[in-house]
């Protein structure tokens, strides 16, 4: 097991430059997720860990050892590839043996380490099955039983769930996350998936446009998102965007007014253009608030999404406001509401920057 | 007429139209163009061929049913001799020849390599070249006194002292069709296996760098077996097509120095047409249909689909 450590790292593919200095620390033993819209540069960072790809400028260290210029094999890392790169001709069990024999380990420790491998996957049965004759998901298992039956000290993964259907996706996020709980290795984990960096990292960097956003826990992303992009991208529903100014000590937008988040002197940042972010499960129905006009209710049970408009208010992006309550609710589209935000876990953003203000 | 007195039904079809949605008529007249060009252009010269192979026609003369008499001349006749081993030994040779190198280019051209389209389209020229136009310019090549060769060999590196007599002595032309049909063989083999190089997806080899693989393990492991199901089609057709050439060995020898370099096909030609004995020269091209069915044969068993091709694909 070993720390990875990636130290103002830059590449460029000729011309373009398409990572633009990313730094990022994981800790020994760490599930870290890299997430962020596709093209952003995910994979590029992570074939670059691996040695996939050379590294244009910084530095790249796995364990206490700087890679930038060690071959792929010598790393002593592991790579499940998004479409799996399951060798075709071989069988389950030759697929997870191959790195072994290539380094001619005696045949005891070859099927020992496979037989484990299969064990803790579940894929003893099919041991003599060709890559094809499985389904997605057990492709999927073998191609993280060639990672294991490695020992490496860094797990890497490339969109390893976007090729499953959805309920497949959801008990494959499980596994995986159950997988690095036994086996404890460093992991860094490439998805476009903010739910899946949600539910299974231990850290999340939020990368967008060859640049880290942000480089934190999941509920700490999602608490305090230091910036308008990190804000929108974490949280399904996304977080509701009013696009205003602050005038005394209220958030104005129209004629919609807001409380400030508390701990904000209003006075310091008067008339210049703010955004204020609310999630929607930070709404409350107090009968007393602003008025929205409700448009879908869609009660899930256990809470009730209303999507509705500000009468005046100005939003960015969507023109339409989400609210989640855990009431149920009576009104039907075109009555109205009467809602009001926590002040306590509102976001203020500047609109020109972007950057968090409280 | 009111919806109450409305009953959904139907004239009955004309018999034509009955006729036509009859199964077994259309599929008799849908196939009756395609079965009758083959019957008319395929089946009936072959057959014609085969019976020819077993009377004495001669050219200008009809010829009389004489049973197996024609091989039994043959299998005696030094020459024939000569040309069936001459035909295996030429279609070994060059096949083995023929991919060894094209293997080579097509790994070469499948790397990343500057000029690359050029390089590829280069390749493709001799196959491009009619074969009786690369047959002459090979003639000339091959030509006692105006060859190229032997006169880089003696002019220009003083290697030799003698310009090399390429086509005289039965070794010597054996070899030198060997390397006029390698020539023009190469670029189907190359293009082809190149085609099949790329089907195979670089992340498989990204896999293999990081299972450790060094070169040639990939090539051992990866490339290879993967390979084997295109290489097996291209290898079949490349024996088939050497082991029936023709124009190369009759435009550059024409069969000799002494009837030493015919292939079977040249020499069924050369006894059927030139020397006027047709059934002998049907016997001859007959007697290359049971090798013809062995490599045919063989394909098939080698395309069979592979254990580990079976299944479904969708990654
Ligand atoms: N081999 C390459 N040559 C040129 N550009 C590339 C190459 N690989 C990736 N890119 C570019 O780098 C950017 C990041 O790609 P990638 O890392 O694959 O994004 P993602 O975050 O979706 O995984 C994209 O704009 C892509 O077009
Ligand atoms: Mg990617």
């Amino acid at each position: 097991m070993a720390t990875v450590s990636i130290r103002d790292v830059r590449k460029a593919f000729g011309s373009t430059e398409v990572l633009h200095g990313v730094s990022v620390d994981v800790a020994d033993g760490e599930f870290v997720i890299l997430v962020g819209p596709s093209g952003c540069g995910k994979s590029t960072l992570l074939r670059m860990i691996a040695g996939l790809e050379n590294i244009t400028r910084g530095a790249i260290a796995i364990g206490e050892r700087v890679v930038n210029n060690v071959a792929p094999k010598e790393r002593d890392i592991a790579m499940v590839f998004q479409n799996y790169a399951l060798y075709p001709h071989m069988t389950v069990r030759e697929n997870m043996a191959f790195s072994l024999m290539l380094a001619k380990a005696p045949k005891e420790v070859i099927e020992a380490k496979v037989g484990r491998a299969a064990d803790i996957l579940g894929l003893a049965p099919y041991l003599a099955r060709y890559p094809r004759q499985l389904s997605g998901g057990q492709r999927q298992r073998v191609a993280m039983g060639r990672a294991i039956v490695r020992d490496p000290q860094v797990f890497l993964f490339d969109e390893p769930l976007s090729n499953l259907d959805a309920k497949l996706r959801v008990q494959m996020r499980a596994e995986i996350k159950d997988l690095h709980q036994r086996l404890g290795t460093t992991t860094v984990y490439v998805t476009h998936d903010q739910i899946e960096a949600m539910t299974m990292a231990d850290k999340i960097v939020v990368m967008n446009g060859g640049n880290v956003e942000q480089f934190g826990a999941p509920l700490e992303l999602y608490d305090r998102p230091v910036n308008l992009f990190v804000a929108g991208f974490i949280g399904s529903p996304a977080m509701n965007f009013v696009r205003g100014q602050v005038e005394g000590e209220v958030f104005r937008s129209g004629a919609v007014a807001l409380p400030l988040p508390p701990g904000l002197r209003g006075a310091a940042m008067a008339g210049r253009p703010v955004v204020y972010g609310i999630r929607p499960e930070h709404w409350r129905l107090d009968g007393q608030g602003i008025a929205a006009t409700v448009q879908v209710v869609e009660p899930t049970g256990s809470e009730t999404q209303v999507i509705c408009t500000l009468s005046d208010a100005r939003m960015l992006g969507e023109t339409r406001m989400i609210c989640a309550f855990r009431e149920r609710i009576t009104e039907r589209p075109g009555q109205e509401l009467r809602i009001s935000p926590d002040p306590a876990v509102v976001h203020l953003f500047d609109e020109a920057s972007g950057a968090r203000l409280n | 007429m009111d919806a109450s007195t409305w009953a959904p039904s139907r004239a009955r079809p004309s018999w034509l139209a009955r006729l036509f949605d009859n199964r077994i008529f259309l599929i008799c007249i849908c196939l009756f163009p395609a079965a009758g060009l083959l019957l008319a252009f395929l089946t009936y010269p072959l057959g014609l061929g085969i019976w020819l192979a077993f009377t004495d026609t001669q050219i200008g003369r009809n010829g009389h049913w004489i049973g197996l008499e024609n091989f039994q001349y043959l299998i005696t006749d030094r020459v024939f001799i000569t040309a069936v081993w001459n035909t295996m030994f030429y279609t070994a040779v060059a096949t083995v020849i023929k991919f060894a190198l094209g293997l080579w280019l097509a790994l070469l051209l499948n790397e990343h390599i500057p000029f690359k389209s050029v390089l590829r389209a280069i390749i493709l020229l001799p196959y491009i070249v009619p074969t009786v136009l690369s047959a002459i310019a090979f003639w000339w090549i091959y030509d006692p006194q105006f060859s190229i060769i032997s006169y880089v060999l003696v002019n220009v590196l003083h290697w030799r002292d003698t310009y090399v007599d390429f086509l005289g002595t039965p070794w010597a032309a054996r070899w030198s069709l060997i390397a006029a049909n390698v020539w023009r063989g190469i670029p189907f083999v190359a293009i082809t296996l190149l085609a099949g190089l790329q089907t195979i997806s670089p992340s498989l080899y990204e896999a293999a760098l990081l299972d450790g693989a060094t070169g040639w393990q990939k090539f051992r492991y990866i490339t290879s077996p993967l390979l084997m199901p295109i290489l097996a089609i291209v290898m079949t057709f490349s024996v088939l097509f050497t082991f029936t050439d023709f124009q190369l060995v009759y435009a550059i020898t024409r069969g000799g120095p002494i009837n030493s370099t015919h292939l079977m096909a040249t020499l069924a030609f050369q006894r059927a047409i030139p020397g006027a004995q047709l059934g002998e020269g049907s016997a001859i091209a007959v007697a290359m249909i049971p090798f013809l069915i062995f490599a045919t044969l063989f394909s098939y068993f080698a395309l069979s689909r592979r254990k580990w091709q079976q299944g479904s694909d969708n990654d």
